[in-house]
Protein backbone atom coordinates (compact mmCIF):
# COMPACT_ATOMS: atom_id res chain seq x y z
CA UNK A 1 0.00 0.00 0.00
CA UNK A 2 2.65 2.47 0.85
CA UNK A 3 3.70 2.12 -2.99
CA UNK A 4 0.61 3.29 -4.16
CA UNK A 5 0.40 6.18 -2.19
CA UNK A 6 3.67 7.05 -3.61
CA UNK A 7 2.91 6.31 -6.75
CA UNK A 8 -0.22 8.88 -6.50
CA UNK A 9 1.47 11.62 -4.13
CA UNK A 10 4.52 11.65 -5.67
CA UNK A 11 4.00 13.44 -9.03
CA UNK A 12 2.32 16.48 -7.12
CA UNK A 13 5.63 18.00 -5.40
CA UNK A 14 8.20 15.74 -5.73
CA UNK A 15 7.55 14.68 -9.10
CA UNK A 16 5.92 17.37 -10.80
CA UNK A 17 5.11 16.96 -14.46
CA UNK A 18 5.56 20.57 -14.70
CA UNK A 19 7.54 21.78 -12.42
CA UNK A 20 10.51 19.09 -12.50
CA UNK A 21 9.79 17.74 -15.78
CA UNK A 22 8.79 20.64 -17.45
CA UNK A 23 6.20 19.17 -19.26
CA UNK A 24 2.60 20.11 -21.08
CA UNK A 25 3.52 23.94 -20.54
CA UNK A 26 1.37 24.93 -23.67
CA UNK A 27 -1.54 24.20 -21.95
CA UNK A 28 -0.62 25.86 -18.52
CA UNK A 29 -0.03 29.36 -20.79
CA UNK A 30 -3.39 28.99 -22.93
CA UNK A 31 -6.19 27.82 -20.16
CA UNK A 32 -5.45 29.50 -16.97
CA UNK A 33 -6.69 33.32 -17.57
CA UNK A 34 -9.87 32.12 -15.51
CA UNK A 35 -9.92 29.74 -12.60
CA UNK A 36 -13.30 28.06 -13.83
CA UNK A 37 -12.18 26.84 -17.23
CA UNK A 38 -8.35 26.41 -15.57
CA UNK A 39 -10.51 23.69 -13.43
CA UNK A 40 -12.41 21.83 -16.04
CA UNK A 41 -9.07 21.87 -18.07
CA UNK A 42 -7.45 20.04 -15.28
CA UNK A 43 -10.48 17.55 -14.73
CA UNK A 44 -10.15 16.69 -18.48
CA UNK A 45 -6.45 15.83 -18.19
CA UNK A 46 -6.85 13.82 -15.45
CA UNK A 47 -9.29 12.24 -17.04
CA UNK A 48 -7.81 11.28 -20.04
CA UNK A 49 -4.38 10.48 -18.24
CA UNK A 50 -6.19 8.42 -15.80
CA UNK A 51 -7.48 6.07 -18.40
CA UNK A 52 -5.24 6.62 -21.16
CA UNK A 53 -2.75 5.01 -18.53
CA UNK A 54 -5.33 2.14 -18.01
CA UNK A 55 -5.54 0.68 -21.05
CA UNK A 56 -2.38 1.11 -22.33
CA UNK A 57 -1.51 -0.74 -19.25
CA UNK A 58 -3.96 -2.87 -20.15
CA UNK A 59 -2.90 -4.26 -24.09
CA UNK A 60 0.98 -3.46 -22.84
CA UNK A 61 1.78 -7.16 -23.31
CA UNK A 62 0.26 -7.75 -26.77
CA UNK A 63 1.24 -4.18 -28.47
CA UNK A 64 4.33 -4.75 -30.67
CA UNK A 65 6.48 -2.50 -29.98
CA UNK A 66 7.48 -1.07 -33.67
CA UNK A 67 4.03 0.59 -33.22
CA UNK A 68 3.43 1.03 -30.08
CA UNK A 69 3.58 4.81 -30.13
CA UNK A 70 0.53 4.82 -32.63
CA UNK A 71 -1.06 2.60 -30.32
CA UNK A 72 -0.68 4.91 -27.63
CA UNK A 73 -1.70 7.48 -29.84
CA UNK A 74 -4.83 6.34 -30.89
CA UNK A 75 -6.06 5.46 -27.35
CA UNK A 76 -5.39 8.85 -25.97
CA UNK A 77 -6.87 10.49 -29.49
CA UNK A 78 -10.07 8.65 -28.69
CA UNK A 79 -10.12 9.77 -25.28
CA UNK A 80 -9.90 12.96 -25.87
CA UNK A 81 -12.68 13.32 -28.90
CA UNK A 82 -14.43 11.26 -26.11
CA UNK A 83 -13.88 13.87 -23.67
CA UNK A 84 -14.39 16.77 -26.25
CA UNK A 85 -17.56 15.17 -27.65
CA UNK A 86 -18.75 15.25 -23.37
CA UNK A 87 -17.46 18.89 -22.24
CA UNK A 88 -19.74 19.56 -25.69
CA UNK A 89 -22.94 18.16 -24.61
CA UNK A 90 -22.69 19.30 -20.94
CA UNK A 91 -20.96 22.21 -20.48
CA UNK A 92 -21.18 24.53 -23.48
CA UNK A 93 -20.24 27.18 -22.34
CA UNK A 94 -16.88 26.45 -20.85
CA UNK A 95 -16.16 24.08 -24.27
CA UNK A 96 -17.03 27.52 -26.24
CA UNK A 97 -13.81 28.56 -24.17
CA UNK A 98 -11.48 25.96 -24.21
CA UNK A 99 -12.35 25.68 -27.42
CA UNK A 100 -8.69 23.76 -29.28
CA UNK A 101 -6.95 23.29 -26.00
CA UNK A 102 -9.14 20.25 -25.09
CA UNK A 103 -8.11 18.39 -28.50
CA UNK A 104 -4.47 19.14 -27.96
CA UNK A 105 -4.71 17.16 -24.69
CA UNK A 106 -3.29 14.53 -27.00
CA UNK A 107 -0.14 16.57 -27.36
CA UNK A 108 0.27 17.10 -24.26
CA UNK A 109 3.69 15.22 -23.32
CA UNK A 110 3.06 14.28 -20.02
CA UNK A 111 0.78 11.55 -20.77
CA UNK A 112 2.09 10.29 -23.93
CA UNK A 113 5.45 10.67 -21.19
CA UNK A 114 3.22 8.60 -18.65
CA UNK A 115 1.88 6.08 -21.60
CA UNK A 116 5.53 5.42 -22.87
CA UNK A 117 7.46 5.49 -19.48
CA UNK A 118 5.19 3.67 -16.90
CA UNK A 119 1.95 2.31 -18.14
CA UNK A 120 3.97 0.19 -20.94
CA UNK A 121 5.85 -0.97 -17.83
CA UNK A 122 3.62 -1.69 -14.87
CA UNK A 123 -0.47 -3.28 -14.11
CA UNK A 124 -3.16 -1.62 -15.06
CA UNK A 125 -4.46 -0.35 -11.50
CA UNK A 126 -0.91 1.17 -10.60
CA UNK A 127 -0.47 2.59 -14.49
CA UNK A 128 -4.21 4.02 -13.30
CA UNK A 129 -2.72 5.37 -10.19
CA UNK A 130 0.38 7.10 -11.81
CA UNK A 131 -1.88 8.66 -14.35
CA UNK A 132 -3.93 10.03 -12.26
CA UNK A 133 -1.32 11.45 -9.53
CA UNK A 134 0.00 13.21 -12.50
CA UNK A 135 -3.06 14.45 -13.21
CA UNK A 136 -3.26 15.71 -9.89
CA UNK A 137 0.21 17.34 -10.25
CA UNK A 138 -0.88 18.99 -13.19
CA UNK A 139 -3.67 20.34 -11.94
CA UNK A 140 -1.99 21.80 -8.36
CA UNK A 141 0.01 23.95 -11.02
CA UNK A 142 -2.53 24.77 -13.19
CA UNK A 143 -5.09 25.62 -10.34
CA UNK A 144 -2.34 27.68 -8.73
CA UNK A 145 -1.38 29.55 -12.30
CA UNK A 146 -5.31 30.27 -12.28
CA UNK A 147 -6.07 31.63 -9.16
CA UNK A 148 -3.30 34.14 -9.13
CA UNK A 149 -3.95 35.52 -13.02
CA UNK A 150 -7.71 35.32 -12.43
CA UNK A 151 -6.96 37.16 -9.24
CA UNK A 152 -4.55 40.19 -9.94
CA UNK A 153 -5.98 40.19 -13.72
CA UNK A 154 -9.39 40.82 -13.30
CA UNK A 155 -9.61 40.75 -9.22
CA UNK A 156 -12.52 37.72 -9.28
CA UNK A 157 -11.91 33.89 -8.37
CA UNK A 158 -14.31 31.81 -10.38
CA UNK A 159 -16.26 34.70 -11.79
CA UNK A 160 -17.11 36.29 -8.11
CA UNK A 161 -15.24 40.12 -7.22
CA UNK A 162 -13.02 39.30 -4.70
CA UNK A 163 -11.17 42.90 -5.48
CA UNK A 164 -13.64 45.35 -6.32
CA UNK A 165 -12.10 47.12 -9.33
CA UNK A 166 -11.61 50.66 -10.18
CA UNK A 167 -13.76 51.17 -13.39
CA UNK A 168 -16.25 49.56 -11.12
CA UNK A 169 -16.14 51.76 -8.28
CA UNK A 170 -13.70 50.19 -6.29
CA UNK A 171 -9.73 50.36 -5.35
CA UNK A 172 -8.24 47.90 -7.37
CA UNK A 173 -6.48 48.64 -10.92
CA UNK A 174 -6.49 45.21 -12.98
CA UNK A 175 -3.11 44.15 -13.96
CA UNK A 176 -4.30 43.06 -18.15
CA UNK A 177 -0.29 41.21 -18.31
CA UNK A 178 -1.58 38.77 -16.20
CA UNK A 179 -4.85 37.72 -18.74
CA UNK A 180 -2.49 37.20 -21.40
CA UNK A 181 -0.20 33.66 -21.59
CA UNK A 182 3.46 35.02 -20.81
CA UNK A 183 2.19 36.15 -17.38
CA UNK A 184 2.18 32.34 -16.59
CA UNK A 185 5.84 31.92 -17.47
CA UNK A 186 6.41 34.40 -14.54
CA UNK A 187 4.26 32.18 -11.81
CA UNK A 188 5.49 29.11 -13.14
CA UNK A 189 9.07 30.08 -12.89
CA UNK A 190 8.63 31.61 -9.51
CA UNK A 191 6.56 28.50 -7.98
CA UNK A 192 9.43 26.19 -9.71
CA UNK A 193 11.96 28.42 -7.70
CA UNK A 194 9.88 28.17 -4.73
CA UNK A 195 9.87 24.00 -5.09
CA UNK A 196 13.48 24.15 -5.46
CA UNK A 197 14.33 25.72 -2.67
CA UNK A 198 12.01 23.69 -0.35
CA UNK A 199 12.96 20.62 -2.13
CA UNK A 200 16.80 21.35 -2.84
CA UNK A 201 16.71 17.84 -4.37
CA UNK A 202 15.32 18.67 -7.25
CA UNK A 203 17.79 21.70 -8.23
CA UNK A 204 20.38 20.47 -10.96
CA UNK A 205 23.67 20.21 -10.99
CA UNK A 206 25.12 23.04 -13.35
CA UNK A 207 26.05 22.64 -16.67
CA UNK A 208 28.98 24.40 -16.92
CA UNK A 209 30.72 26.53 -14.33
CA UNK A 210 30.78 29.94 -14.84
CA UNK A 211 34.68 31.30 -14.83
CA UNK A 212 36.03 34.46 -12.84
CA UNK A 213 35.84 37.91 -14.59
CA UNK A 214 39.49 37.82 -15.10
CA UNK A 215 41.48 41.26 -15.96
CA UNK A 216 42.33 41.11 -20.22
CA UNK A 217 46.16 39.95 -20.59
CA UNK A 218 47.63 42.15 -23.07
CA UNK A 219 48.77 39.95 -25.62
CA UNK A 220 52.69 40.36 -26.83
CA UNK A 221 52.77 38.54 -29.74
CA UNK A 222 50.78 40.96 -32.13
CA UNK A 223 52.57 41.87 -35.60
CA UNK B 1 2.35 -17.86 -27.42
CA UNK B 2 3.10 -16.24 -31.00
CA UNK B 3 5.73 -13.34 -31.70
CA UNK B 4 4.17 -10.12 -30.75
CA UNK B 5 6.16 -8.40 -32.87
CA UNK B 6 5.51 -10.34 -35.94
CA UNK B 7 3.72 -8.78 -39.13
CA UNK B 8 0.64 -10.33 -38.76
CA UNK B 9 0.53 -9.47 -35.06
CA UNK B 10 1.02 -5.82 -35.95
CA UNK B 11 -1.43 -5.64 -38.53
CA UNK B 12 -3.91 -7.36 -36.22
CA UNK B 13 -3.18 -5.04 -33.23
CA UNK B 14 -3.20 -1.67 -35.56
CA UNK B 15 -6.47 -2.56 -37.18
CA UNK B 16 -8.30 -3.99 -34.31
CA UNK B 17 -7.52 -1.25 -32.18
CA UNK B 18 -8.63 1.33 -34.30
CA UNK B 19 -11.76 -0.50 -35.07
CA UNK B 20 -12.72 -0.27 -31.59
CA UNK B 21 -11.73 3.21 -30.79
CA UNK B 22 -13.48 4.29 -33.82
CA UNK B 23 -16.59 2.19 -32.79
CA UNK B 24 -16.55 3.60 -29.11
CA UNK B 25 -16.16 7.23 -30.65
CA UNK B 26 -19.11 6.95 -32.93
CA UNK B 27 -21.47 5.46 -30.39
CA UNK B 28 -20.59 8.43 -28.00
CA UNK B 29 -20.64 11.10 -30.64
CA UNK B 30 -24.11 9.95 -31.91
CA UNK B 31 -25.28 9.54 -28.57
CA UNK B 32 -24.50 12.83 -27.22
CA UNK B 33 -25.28 14.92 -31.06
CA UNK B 34 -28.73 15.82 -30.14
CA UNK B 35 -27.73 16.98 -26.38
CA UNK B 36 -24.88 19.13 -28.63
CA UNK B 37 -27.20 20.75 -31.01
CA UNK B 38 -29.94 21.41 -28.48
CA UNK B 39 -26.84 23.15 -26.70
CA UNK B 40 -26.19 24.60 -29.33
CA UNK B 41 -29.56 26.29 -30.13
CA UNK B 42 -30.05 27.29 -26.94
CA UNK B 43 -26.79 29.26 -26.64
CA UNK B 44 -28.06 31.02 -29.59
CA UNK B 45 -31.86 31.42 -28.37
CA UNK B 46 -30.01 32.49 -25.07
CA UNK B 47 -28.03 35.37 -26.73
CA UNK B 48 -30.93 36.52 -28.76
CA UNK B 49 -33.21 36.55 -25.82
CA UNK B 50 -30.57 38.50 -23.82
CA UNK B 51 -29.93 41.28 -26.27
CA UNK B 52 -33.44 42.08 -26.50
CA UNK B 53 -33.50 41.99 -22.89
CA UNK B 54 -36.92 39.82 -23.01
CA UNK B 55 -36.23 37.31 -20.11
CA UNK B 56 -37.71 39.86 -17.29
CA UNK B 57 -41.37 40.15 -19.76
CA UNK B 58 -41.98 36.72 -20.21
CA UNK B 59 -40.24 34.41 -17.31
CA UNK B 60 -38.08 32.27 -19.08
CA UNK B 61 -35.71 32.33 -22.38
CA UNK B 62 -37.89 29.08 -23.61
CA UNK B 63 -40.88 31.31 -23.28
CA UNK B 64 -39.05 34.41 -24.50
CA UNK B 65 -37.85 32.75 -27.42
CA UNK B 66 -40.98 30.95 -28.30
CA UNK B 67 -42.91 34.94 -28.44
CA UNK B 68 -39.91 35.36 -31.12
CA UNK B 69 -40.78 34.98 -34.98
CA UNK B 70 -38.21 34.37 -37.02
CA UNK B 71 -38.25 35.61 -40.58
CA UNK B 72 -35.94 35.65 -43.81
CA UNK B 73 -35.12 38.37 -45.32
CA UNK B 74 -33.88 39.43 -49.18
CA UNK B 75 -31.40 41.85 -47.66
CA UNK B 76 -31.01 43.45 -51.25
CA UNK B 77 -34.87 44.29 -51.60
CA UNK B 78 -35.14 45.06 -47.58
CA UNK B 79 -38.21 42.68 -47.82
CA UNK B 80 -39.50 39.57 -45.45
CA UNK B 81 -39.13 36.95 -47.81
CA UNK B 82 -41.45 33.22 -47.13
CA UNK B 83 -38.15 31.33 -47.29
CA UNK B 84 -38.84 28.72 -44.30
CA UNK B 85 -35.99 29.57 -41.56
CA UNK B 86 -35.65 25.47 -40.67
CA UNK B 87 -32.90 24.97 -42.83
CA UNK B 88 -31.20 28.37 -42.92
CA UNK B 89 -27.88 28.32 -42.37
CA UNK B 90 -25.30 31.15 -42.50
CA UNK B 91 -21.72 29.40 -43.18
CA UNK B 92 -23.80 27.81 -46.20
CA UNK B 93 -25.15 30.66 -47.43
CA UNK B 94 -21.56 32.23 -47.56
CA UNK B 95 -19.93 28.57 -49.74
CA UNK B 96 -22.93 29.29 -52.36
CA UNK B 97 -21.56 32.73 -54.87
CA UNK B 98 -25.19 32.96 -56.10
CA UNK B 99 -26.29 33.41 -52.77
CA UNK B 100 -23.55 35.94 -51.45
CA UNK B 101 -22.30 39.09 -52.64
CA UNK B 102 -18.48 39.78 -52.61
CA UNK B 103 -17.38 42.84 -50.87
CA UNK B 104 -15.33 45.82 -52.50
CA UNK B 105 -12.34 46.38 -50.24
CA UNK B 106 -14.65 50.56 -49.79
CA UNK B 107 -17.77 48.92 -49.04
CA UNK B 108 -16.70 46.31 -46.36
CA UNK B 109 -16.18 48.42 -44.01
CA UNK B 110 -16.76 45.09 -41.52
CA UNK B 111 -14.04 43.40 -43.14
CA UNK B 112 -16.15 40.64 -43.21
CA UNK B 113 -15.68 39.91 -47.20
CA UNK B 114 -18.81 38.25 -48.51
CA UNK B 115 -22.56 39.06 -47.77
CA UNK B 116 -24.98 36.84 -47.69
CA UNK B 117 -28.31 37.87 -49.74
CA UNK B 118 -30.96 36.29 -47.15
CA UNK B 119 -29.97 36.84 -43.79
CA UNK B 120 -32.65 35.31 -40.37
CA UNK B 121 -33.60 38.10 -38.58
CA UNK B 122 -36.26 37.92 -35.08
CA UNK B 123 -39.18 40.08 -34.66
CA UNK B 124 -41.13 40.06 -31.45
CA UNK B 125 -44.55 41.54 -30.99
CA UNK B 126 -46.39 42.25 -28.69
CA UNK B 127 -50.22 42.50 -29.56
CA UNK B 128 -49.54 42.29 -32.61
CA UNK B 129 -47.82 45.54 -32.24
CA UNK B 130 -43.77 45.00 -33.23
CA UNK B 131 -42.04 45.61 -30.10
CA UNK B 132 -38.44 44.58 -30.75
CA UNK B 133 -36.32 43.70 -33.80
CA UNK B 134 -33.13 41.57 -33.58
CA UNK B 135 -30.78 41.62 -36.39
CA UNK B 136 -27.61 39.09 -36.48
CA UNK B 137 -24.75 41.62 -37.03
CA UNK B 138 -20.74 40.52 -37.38
CA UNK B 139 -17.54 41.98 -38.00
CA UNK B 140 -14.07 42.23 -37.60
CA UNK B 141 -12.14 42.60 -34.11
CA UNK B 142 -8.74 42.48 -33.32
CA UNK B 143 -8.04 38.38 -33.95
CA UNK B 144 -10.81 37.39 -35.78
CA UNK B 145 -15.07 37.96 -36.59
CA UNK B 146 -17.24 39.05 -33.62
CA UNK B 147 -20.88 37.30 -34.25
CA UNK B 148 -23.58 39.25 -32.19
CA UNK B 149 -26.94 39.86 -32.15
CA UNK B 150 -28.32 43.70 -32.13
CA UNK B 151 -31.44 44.58 -30.73
CA UNK B 152 -33.26 47.58 -31.73
CA UNK B 153 -36.78 48.87 -30.50
CA UNK B 154 -40.01 49.51 -31.70
CA UNK B 155 -38.86 53.15 -33.41
CA UNK B 156 -36.52 51.01 -35.17
CA UNK B 157 -34.17 53.98 -33.90
CA UNK B 158 -33.43 53.44 -30.48
CA UNK B 159 -31.22 49.95 -29.63
CA UNK B 160 -31.82 47.64 -27.25
CA UNK B 161 -29.14 45.79 -26.81
CA UNK B 162 -25.94 44.02 -28.31
CA UNK B 163 -24.99 40.84 -27.65
CA UNK B 164 -22.04 38.65 -28.99
CA UNK B 165 -22.02 35.00 -28.80
CA UNK B 166 -18.61 34.34 -30.65
CA UNK B 167 -15.43 36.14 -30.73
CA UNK B 168 -11.59 35.61 -29.89
CA UNK B 169 -11.11 38.90 -28.57
CA UNK B 170 -8.63 39.07 -25.97
CA UNK B 171 -9.48 38.03 -22.27
CA UNK B 172 -10.16 41.10 -19.82
CA UNK B 173 -9.54 43.35 -22.73
CA UNK B 174 -11.55 42.94 -26.17
CA UNK B 175 -13.01 40.18 -24.37
CA UNK B 176 -14.71 42.34 -22.13
CA UNK B 177 -17.66 43.41 -24.84
CA UNK B 178 -19.26 40.29 -22.98
CA UNK B 179 -18.86 42.63 -19.76
CA UNK B 180 -22.62 43.05 -18.87
CA UNK B 181 -21.62 46.25 -17.66
CA UNK B 182 -20.58 47.21 -20.79
CA UNK B 183 -22.95 45.52 -22.26
CA UNK B 184 -25.43 47.93 -20.52
CA UNK B 185 -23.92 50.93 -22.09
CA UNK B 186 -25.85 49.97 -25.28
CA UNK B 187 -29.56 50.28 -24.20
CA UNK B 188 -31.74 53.57 -25.26
CA UNK B 189 -28.93 54.70 -27.35
CA UNK B 190 -29.54 55.99 -30.50
CA UNK B 191 -28.73 55.11 -34.38
CA UNK B 192 -29.44 57.84 -37.12
CA UNK B 193 -29.70 61.33 -37.01
CA UNK B 194 -32.90 62.83 -38.29
CA UNK B 195 -31.18 62.55 -41.72
CA UNK B 196 -30.69 58.50 -41.52
CA UNK B 197 -26.79 59.36 -41.18
CA UNK B 198 -25.44 56.51 -39.02
CA UNK B 199 -23.77 58.32 -36.06
CA UNK B 200 -23.71 55.12 -33.60
CA UNK B 201 -20.33 54.60 -32.54
CA UNK B 202 -17.83 53.38 -30.02
CA UNK B 203 -15.68 55.57 -28.85
CA UNK B 204 -12.07 56.33 -27.12
CA UNK B 205 -12.42 56.61 -23.47
CA UNK B 206 -15.75 57.76 -21.81
CA UNK B 207 -18.28 59.50 -23.28
CA UNK B 208 -19.01 63.16 -22.75
CA UNK B 209 -22.88 63.21 -21.61
CA UNK B 210 -22.71 67.04 -21.49
CA UNK B 211 -22.53 66.87 -26.04
CA UNK B 212 -25.20 66.35 -28.01
CA UNK B 213 -24.20 63.44 -29.75
CA UNK B 214 -23.89 61.43 -26.17
CA UNK B 215 -27.05 59.79 -27.06
CA UNK B 216 -25.18 57.96 -30.41
CA UNK B 217 -22.14 57.69 -28.41
CA UNK B 218 -20.86 54.06 -26.07
CA UNK B 219 -17.70 54.31 -23.70
CA UNK B 220 -14.80 52.93 -25.91
CA UNK B 221 -13.33 49.41 -24.16
CA UNK B 222 -10.20 50.33 -22.16
CA UNK B 223 -6.86 48.99 -23.71
CA UNK B 224 -9.14 47.39 -26.56
CA UNK B 225 -9.10 50.16 -29.33
CA UNK B 226 -9.04 47.55 -31.84
CA UNK B 227 -12.08 45.62 -30.74
CA UNK B 228 -14.05 49.02 -30.15
CA UNK B 229 -13.53 50.01 -33.58
CA UNK B 230 -14.37 46.77 -34.76
CA UNK B 231 -17.63 47.23 -32.95
CA UNK B 232 -18.14 50.53 -34.48
CA UNK B 233 -17.35 49.38 -37.87
CA UNK B 234 -19.34 46.23 -38.05
CA UNK B 235 -22.61 48.60 -36.63
CA UNK B 236 -22.07 50.93 -39.54
CA UNK B 237 -21.82 48.13 -42.22
CA UNK B 238 -24.72 46.30 -40.70
CA UNK B 239 -27.06 49.33 -40.19
CA UNK B 240 -26.09 50.74 -43.71
CA UNK B 241 -27.17 50.90 -46.89
CA UNK B 242 -25.22 47.69 -48.01
CA UNK B 243 -26.33 46.23 -44.43
CA UNK B 244 -29.96 46.32 -43.21
CA UNK B 245 -31.05 49.88 -43.56
CA UNK B 246 -33.51 49.25 -46.27
CA UNK B 247 -34.81 46.59 -44.18
CA UNK B 248 -35.55 48.52 -41.08
CA UNK B 249 -37.26 51.76 -43.17
CA UNK B 250 -39.66 48.95 -44.93
CA UNK B 251 -40.28 48.26 -41.28
CA UNK B 252 -40.68 51.92 -40.64
CA UNK B 253 -42.69 52.35 -43.15
CA UNK B 254 -44.99 49.45 -41.99
CA UNK B 255 -45.27 50.80 -38.47
CA UNK B 256 -46.27 54.23 -39.81
CA UNK B 257 -49.19 52.63 -42.29
CA UNK B 258 -50.37 50.17 -40.41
Amino acid sequence: MAKTSEVLLSPIFKDNPIALQVLGICSALAVTSKLYPTLIMCVALTATITLSNFFISLIRNIVPSNIRIIVQMTIISSLVIIVDQLLKAYDYETSKTLSVFVGLIITNCIVMGRAEAYAMQNGPYMSMVDGFGNGLGYSVILIIVGSIRELIGSGQLLGVQILPLVSEGGWYVSNNFFLLPPSSFLIIGLFIWFLRSWKTEQVEPAEFKMSKNAPKEVKADHA
Amino acid sequence: MQNKDSIKNTLLIGIGLCLVCAAVISVIAVGLKELQKSNAVLDQQKKIVAAADLKGFYGTTESAFDSIEEKIIDIEEGLITDISTKKYDLSKELKDPSRYIALSSIEDIATIKKRENFSKVFLEYREDQLNTVILPVRGYGLWGILYGYLAISSDLNTIVGLEFYQHKETPGLGAEVDNPKWKALWRGKKIYDENGEILIKVVKGKVDNNTDMSTYEVDGLSGATLTSNGVSNLLAYWLGDSGFKKFLNNLKQENING
